[in-house]
């Protein structure tokens, strides 16, 4: 219908105190406070979230998927910079 | 039935659950997905608190029923919700025009019922007022964009309050049973919470550019299980697996 004409946010939830925000998905609100409001109705549900984030998606800028071989391959041949190679104790729960 | 706890609990209960059957026609049919989850995560706040409000009236009735029996065999005349509850969701306008009027009314209810002598009946307030809460803060936003939106969009608003506003007298009366358990700090004196409910009408109305409806002759009759033609036409789709396969679950 007039779908095209009401704003797309992306949804960004954190699930427990600590933890980062996580990316959940999109909505479409007229704006910021509807948009808050369409998160929490629609990620929200089953107990997930303990805070919101919601911004303009126009407002993300990403790279061009052409990019990705000079952006990301470099990084594949450098397995040193994987901090693999100590012992984490368990009591670190999220590193 | 002359337990005054059971059947002014039974009159929550229909309420609640009457306007929740009534929002979820609204699944599948939302102006948009995120709308639509939102009337039906309200429709089951409502069946929610209706189950609460059923069982726990199933037991002050101790006539063996459960909270199953008290939603889905039960005919017109025994179902004491208000009326608006029961008044067709019309266009979106009216739907959350109706919402916004009724939730306006049951935050605050809900908030003094938590300090009901009743304890199941406040506990069942404590998690309801929660979720009353989000309810009014959903539609008071929408009734401030579609009030404050298109000429259109103004317009329908506007139609909605007129059509429903016969139906808020209905929220502020008390009878004699009701009026026994207000004296017995069972019940909530609407009367107590008039002031509230006009300052969150009127603060948002304001916002909404939206005049606020003069008082008139209000439709009465749901405590008296009088009701308009629309509430059959409810119950026989609500109640008909119960009525062609008494008994059967899922």
């Amino acid at each position: 219908m007039t779908e095209t004409t009401i704003p797309l946010w992306e949804v960004f939830i954190r699930s427990r105190n600590g933890m980062a925000h996580r990316h959940a998905g999109s909505v479409h609100a007229a704006d910021a406070e509807m948009a808050l409001q369409a998160a929490r109705d629609v990620y929200t549900r089953r107990g997930e979230g303990l805070s919101i984030w919601v911004v303009p998606s126009a407002a993300i800028v990403a790279n061009d998927p052409d990019d990705r071989g000079m952006l990301f391959e470099p990084a594949a041949s450098k397995i040193y910079r994987h901090p693999t190679f100590y012992n984490i104790p368990e009591e670190v729960e999220n590193m | 039935m002359t337990n005054p706890l059971c059947d002014y609990t039974l009159r929550l209960a229909d309420t609640c659950v009457i306007l929740g059957q009534r929002l979820s026609e609204w699944c599948g049919h939302g102006p948009i997905l995120e709308e639509d989850i939102a009337l039906s995560n309200i429709a089951l706040d409502l069946i929610g608190q209706a189950r609460m409000l059923y069982a726990h009236a199933a037991e002050v009735e101790g006539q063996g029923r459960d909270e199953d029996q008290l939603a889905f065999l039960r005919d017109c005349p025994d179902f004491k919700n208000i009326l608006m509850v029961e008044q067709p969701n019309g266009d979106f306008a009216k739907t959350i025009a109706r919402q916004f009027l009724f939730s306006a009314f049951m935050h605050p209810y809900w908030a003094a019922l938590m300090t009901s002598q009743d304890e199941t009946l406040a506990a069942i307030a404590a998690k309801a007022e929660k979720e009353a809460a989000y309810h009014v803060r959903h539609c008071a936003e929408w009734v401030i964009r579609l009030g404050d939106g298109t000429e259109e969009s103004h317009k329908r608003m506007r139609n909605a309050l007129d059509e429903l506003w016969d139906y808020t007298g209905e929220l502020f009366e008390k009878d004699a049973l009701e009026a026994g358990l207000i004296e017995r700090g069972i019940a909530v004196d609407p009367e107590t919470i008039r002031t509230d409910w006009d300052d969150t009408v009127d603060a948002v109305l304001t916002r909404a550019t939206l005049d606020r409806p003069s008082d008139r002759y209000m439709q009465t009759g749901g405590r008296e299980g009088l009701h308009s033609e629309h509430l059959g036409h409810i119950l026989s789709e609500m109640q008909f697996l119960q009525r062609a396969y008494p008994g059967g679950t899922w």
